[in-house]
């Protein structure tokens, strides 16, 4: 018997297997499918305070082992996640999820925690100042480091919860921004966010994406949050919840040896709806191989 | 939803760049006419969605046009190659709002569907009429399978090198219950603005996942945001907004 258990701060995961936000909806799609209790936790779509329609389409566009998208946070505010989307989920999800947050400003990302902040179903909060698909905040937070430092303790001085920071990768160094929101009270850091890019079609001569830009995710990028990962946990001290083109279990294992706690699935889920549910089933003959008996020794075993 | 194998039979071409293909499978979640199934495709990262042409018992027919490296792949298949596929996507057409005497209104690789449909809408004993538009001659397919169904079809071509010259709008006239509708949006939007009854339309969008999971395929309808993948690709036209 091996344990695939870890632990977020005093979060105990059965496995550290979470489908990121914005691939798994709230949970209901797959929960179709296959019984999503055997997931670690899940990472709800991005909320903001108000509702969003998000980018026009073209939303989505392809490359080699990856995809870009610019869907631009849609969502329907925070009111209707609380009211509407996590009751619903609770009936087919019963453990705790990662509630991803976005927002425009500092008071956006403090409003939508305080308004998530009374929910029992809610695990943690994973702020993110690292959307590439939004004009104004988003990303711009998460690009400097005094920026990332406020939002992070604007949102702790609100909320009992443990806050998580989501870093962008669009940086030239993503250890100072991480260093500072450590110290700025955050209890641990969630990266990556996905990489900005573009695609031409070269019969309008235009880019495909309707927002022109995206966020490039897919098991292209996975050597970039290995590498990232592996820097910033030789800075902090938090754990960090990794991610960035994991597709198996193996993947999952080399974010942890990077220096993950736990890791996020997403592009993954987007073509092939079992994506976690295999990484789970996978795990423990994954570890075996390795000669792992509890998967949390192999945080940060690579340094 | 379902994700399954299917075994490829047959994989024809019907023009230069359309093609049939046949295939084996577990089809029981294809509830409807008008859905769409997702291909999985060596060396591409991303399905490829591609609508129901036909199911009957196990076996699945698509009609796909090659646009890109997606279709130019599947193309290439013989038979005996097997794909990875969702099927049961999307919400399809409903025949119950239809009267007795709907148009189908199909223009180049937006035909296939109807074909499934006007099998559908002619098992309850209605009486549909199809019009099939193509910009040329050299286009054209389909026809003679509706033909062998044993409902009336115009063909329209924009070149006016076969049937009908001009749009499928030129075909459009005598009574009608009813109308539903799939191609080139352009063309969706000349039915919607002529059409004298209510109908349905069904709306192209490039997907991420397909089953309404990444958002990636969102649209304002009057009755609220959609998902093309999930509460589409069929809209009806009373909550359209071009």
């Amino acid at each position: 018997m091996v344990d695939t258990s870890v632990k977020l701060g005093d979060w105990v995961l059965d496995n550290p297997v979470i489908p990121a936000s914005g691939t798994f909806g709230y949970g209901y799609e797959f929960a179709d499918l296959y019984d999503i209790n055997c997931l670690g936790s899940l990472s709800i779509k991005g909320t903001t305070i108000e509702g969003r329609f998000g980018n026009p389409t073209p939303r989505i566009a392809e490359c080699a082992s990856g995809m870009l998208n610019a869907v631009g946070l849609q969502n329907p505010g925070a009111e209707q996640v609380k009211t509407v989307e996590l009751p619903r989920l609770a009936k087919c999800f019963s453990k705790k999820v990662v509630a991803n947050v976005s927002g425009f400003s500092i008071e956006d990302y403090v409003a939508v925690c305080e308004a998530l902040d009374g929910e029992e179903q809610v695990g943690i909060f994973e702020v993110n100042i690292s959307c590439p698909n939004v004009h104004g905040g988003g990303m711009a937070f998460g690009t400097d480091p005094a920026s990332a430092a406020a939002v992070t303790r604007a949102v702790k001085a609100v909320t009992t919860k443990p806050v998580y920071i989501k870093l962008s990768p669009n940086v030239t160094d993503i250890v100072s921004v991480a260093k500072a929101c450590e110290e700025a009270g955050a209890d641990g850091i969630s990266m990556i966010n996905t990489l900005l890019g573009m695609r031409l079609d070269l019969n309008k001569r235009k880019p495909i994406l309707a927002n022109k830009t995206g966020g490039f995710s897919g098991p292209a990028i996975l050597p970039v949050a290995v590498r990232m990962i592996y820097q910033v946990y030789e800075a902090v001290k938090i754990p960090i919840i990794g991610m960035g083109g994991v597709s198996s279990a193996r993947d999952v294992l080399e974010l942890m040896m990077a220096g993950a706690t736990a890791v996020e699935v997403g592009a993954a889920n987007l073509v092939n709806p079992y994506a976690c549910r295999d990484i789970v089933r996978d795990l423990p003959a994954e570890m075996k191989k390795y000669g792992i008996s509890r998967l949390s020794e192999i945080i940060g075993g690579a340094h | 939803m379902k994700q399954s194998i299917f075994r490829v039979l047959e994989n024809t071409p019907l023009t230069e760049t359309v093609y049939r293909m046949r295939l084996e499978g577990d089809t029981t979640h294809i509830t409807s006419s008008g859905q769409f199934v997702n291909v999985q495709l060596d060396g591409l990262y991303l399905r490829r969605p591609i609508s129901v042409n036909d199911r009957e018992g196990n076996v699945l027919t698509l009609i796909y046009k090659v646009v890109g490296e997606g279709t130019a792949r599947m193309a290439r298949m013989a038979p005996g190659a097997e794909l990875d596929v969702l099927t049961g996507l999307g919400n399809g057409y409903d025949t119950s709002v239809s009267g007795d005497a709907p148009l189908l209104i199909g223009g180049g690789v937006g035909v296939p569907p109807l074909y499934l449909l006007c099998k559908e809408l002619l098992a309850e004993g209605k009486h549909p009429r199809v019009i099939l538009g193509f910009n040329t001659a050299a286009e054209v397919f389909g026809e003679a399978e509706f033909l062998a169904l044993g409902v009336p079809v115009t063909v329209t071509t924009v070149d006016g090198s076969q049937g009908v010259k001009g749009f499928v709008t030129a075909a459009m006239d005598g009574a009608y219950s009813y109308v539903y509708t799939c191609g080139p949006e352009p063309m969706l939007r000349a039915v919607y603005n002529t059409a004298t009854s209510g109908g349905q339309f069904s709306f192209e969008e490039r997907m991420g996942c397909g089953f309404g999971a990444c958002m990636g395929c969102s649209c304002k309808t009057k009755y609220g945001n959609k998902r093309i993948c999930k509460e589409g690709p069929v809209l009806v036209k009373e909550e359209i907004i071009w």
